[in-house]
């Protein structure tokens, strides 16, 4: 049964987690922007913030409320926690008769997520198929995520660029936590409706202060999703997108939005699912020891598709086209899901302003005159 | 059908170079020595990836016998960094080794056809361990033919072994060059003309190709053109291949990973994609 905890005694819980052994991540305001940080108390949250989004456009905004997560995502995603932007793979020190590999230790951490979103749980959900369950499971992301605590956190917002609504992957929360909060916020009263998800869930609530929730607040609390779902403007349609995508390769949408995209790659960054990487191996000025560091790449690079003679994908249009169609059709075939959760980030940080979902509706479709 | 690469895929494993050799201008040959790791099996067109200390990795394929899992051979054109960092390499020097990766040429599918084996340059490598296959179960195939195009004379790849199969009654082994002096008593010209020339029933053949991806595409519409069907036609990607696991990304085609998906693929399940340019 859901339980409720008072505003006022939020910062319970981040010192429960604390006290559990969890380094206790979640949103905080920094340098204009809401990004994931350590949180050491409920004070340390974005209180009063709010976002304006759109296509290039990002701002925050002071409100007359003491909400607490009235914002909804910003450029940071949760994969820098577990699918992280640098690291060490291992060194290898020459020796007299050839050299010998080092392995970095596998990653250790406990992680508390404080307000992980419903299309970021699927987010995190869509890595974990691709880098635990596929053929060759990558050791060092499964060991970061191996002892994690997530708290979602239902959107209270639909930000202008959101269009979780239509990918199946939110607003609610529907699995995927451990405890999953609603801020409710009427006259007089602030509090959060607290959904359990797992016995780590119920032990953690069972140290705070908070009594069973009458049915009263379960069902503002649905109405909270409910309203934010209304309110999303933005959508993707996805009945037959892969087909659409995979048999117009060559449509003049490509050659449109190949005359916008700037192939900075900041759509690439700031996706939650996107997954690529590059390896750099490097020596030490005396060449005894070399190491490999592994770092996200972008599939916008020329570099990326790099082959003897030039790159594979020298053209703008022919980069746009890789992420789009691998992002909304090659992933079904890959790991059978979309690779896209609905979030928005890669309209809103997009200096030119792209929107995926005009992009993807576009193409197969009849060109435009004017 | 695959073999597994070590358990940590992304660590490099120290092996010594037993022998290398000189090829032509600009191509080696490496056999590494596995005596100690109790040989390495691997399945024919599959690759390693090859990394000189401190250079970087390039994916090579294994060009040895895949019957002789004892020697682990690789053929290297020095192009870039990393293969040239190989080339500086001798006997008794150390390169890291990982894989086997990707899927292999299905060498059992083709048994009880006619064969024909094309190759283009440095190509031939690849398809090295096909021919060692085919020419150990000789008495599994239809007729056998190694049709190899190259630039010069000079460029001719395993030439004594070639000169050694060429002599051989049940293999019709052809080889072309796109310009020779004077001197020269072979072919000249596209590897594509070969195909008609030789003895095969396109009805029942099954052929595989590897070399760069315009010839494998003439090829194959040669091919088709003499009545081969397109499933029959086996050939290889070439994209940026880094990690091997289909996890980094680069050497995406379509909606497969090369590295683990290909690089060989059915000539019918990728042709709408070669038809498509920068995909």
């Amino acid at each position: 049964m859901p339980v409720v905890l008072a505003a006022a005694d939020l910062d319970a819980l981040v010192q429960a987690l604390a006290g559990r052994g969890y380094r206790v991540l979640g949103p905080v305001a920094r340098d204009g922007a809401i990004v994931i940080d350590d949180v050491r108390r409920a004070a340390d949250l974005p209180i009063g913030l709010e976002d304006v989004q759109g296509p290039g456009r990002y701002r925050l905004e002071r409100r007359e409320h003491d909400a607490f997560f009235a914002f909804t995502v910003g450029p940071h995603s949760w994969k820098q926690t577990f699918h992280v932007p640098v690291e060490r793979l291992f060194q290898i020190r020459r020796q007299q008769d050839g050299f010998s590999v080092i392995p970095d230790a596998a990653p250790r951490q406990r992680v508390a997520l404080l307000g992980a979103r419903a299309c970021e749980i699927h987010a995190i959900a869509i890595q974990d198929r691709i880098l635990i369950h596929g053929e060759h499971p990558d050791p060092r992301y499964a060991a970061r995520r191996s002892d994690v605590f997530v708290v979602a956190v239902n959107c209270r917002r639909a930000g202008n660029t959101c269009f979780c609504a239509s990918m199946g992957t939110g607003p609610r929360a529907e699995r995927g936590f451990d405890l999953a909060l609603t801020e409710l916020i009427e006259p007089g009263e602030h509090r959060f409706l607290v959904e359990i998800g797992s016995d780590d869930g119920a032990a953690v609530a069972a140290e705070l202060p908070v009594r069973p929730a009458n049915p009263e607040e379960i069902g503002a609390a649905a109405s909270v999703s409910e309203r934010t779902a209304a309110a999303m403007g933005r959508r993707l349609d996805t009945s037959g997108l892969k087909e659409r995508l995979q048999k117009n390769l060559e449509h003049p949408r490509w050659d449109d939005v190949a005359t916008r995209c700037l192939a900075c790659g900041n759509c690439t960054m700031v996706c939650p699912t996107c997954f690529c990487t590059e390896f750099e191996d490097t020596t030490d000025l005396a060449g005894e020891t070399a190491e490999r560091t592994k770092r996200w790449e972008s599939c916008f690079t020329l570099g990326f598709s790099h082959v003897h003679g030039g790159s594979v994908r020298s053209s703008i249009k022919a980069r746009y086209r890789q992420w789009l169609t691998h992002k909304l059709a090659g992933w079904h075939d890959q790991f059978g899901t979309s690779g896209c959760v609905g979030c928005g980030r890669c309209i809103t940080w997009c200096p030119v302003g792209i929107d995926i979902t005009e992009e993807a509706a576009a193409v197969g479709l009849p060109k435009k005159d004017g | 059908m695959s073999v597994s690469p070590a358990p940590d895929p992304m660590l490099p494993e120290p092996l010594r170079i037993a022998r290398a050799k000189r090829e032509t201008h600009g191509v080696f040959t490496f056999e590494l020595d596995v005596s100690a790791r109790g040989g390495f099996p691997f399945l024919p067109g599959q690759f390693n990836m090859l990394y000189p200390f401190g250079a970087g990795e390039s994916a090579i394929s294994i060009s040895g016998d895949p019957h002789r899992p004892d020697r682990l051979e690789h053929t290297i054109r020095a192009v870039g960094t990393v293969t040239r960092a190989l080339e500086r390499l001798g006997r008794g020097d150390v390169v890291g080794v990982r894989g086997p990766f990707g899927s292999a040429w299905p060498v059992r599918e083709a048994e009880g056809s006619d064969f024909v084996v094309i190759a283009g340059g440095i190509g031939l490598a690849p398809l090295r361990p096909v021919v060692y296959h085919a020419l150990r179960h000789r008495e599994a195939f239809g007729r056998v033919a190694l049709l190899y195009g190259t630039r010069t004379p000079d460029d001719i790849l395993y030439r004594k072994e070639i000169e050694r199969w060429r002599s051989r009654l049940d293999v019709e082994v052809e080889v072309t060059v796109d310009t020779a002096g004077s001197d020269w008593r072979g072919n000249t010209g596209v590897v594509t003309k070969l195909i008609s020339r030789a003895a095969f029933d396109p009805g029942r053949a099954f052929a595989m190709i590897c070399g760069p991806e315009i010839m494998m595409r003439f090829c194959a519409r040669e091919l088709e053109r003499l009545g081969v069907s397109l499933d029959r036609i086996w050939i290889t990607m070439e994209r940026n291949m880094r990690c091997g696991t289909g996890l980094c990304g680069h050497c995406q085609f379509g909606p497969s990973f090369v590295c683990k998906d290909g690089p060989v693929y059915r000539y019918d399940r990728v042709l709408d994609l070669l038809l498509v340019r920068e995909v």
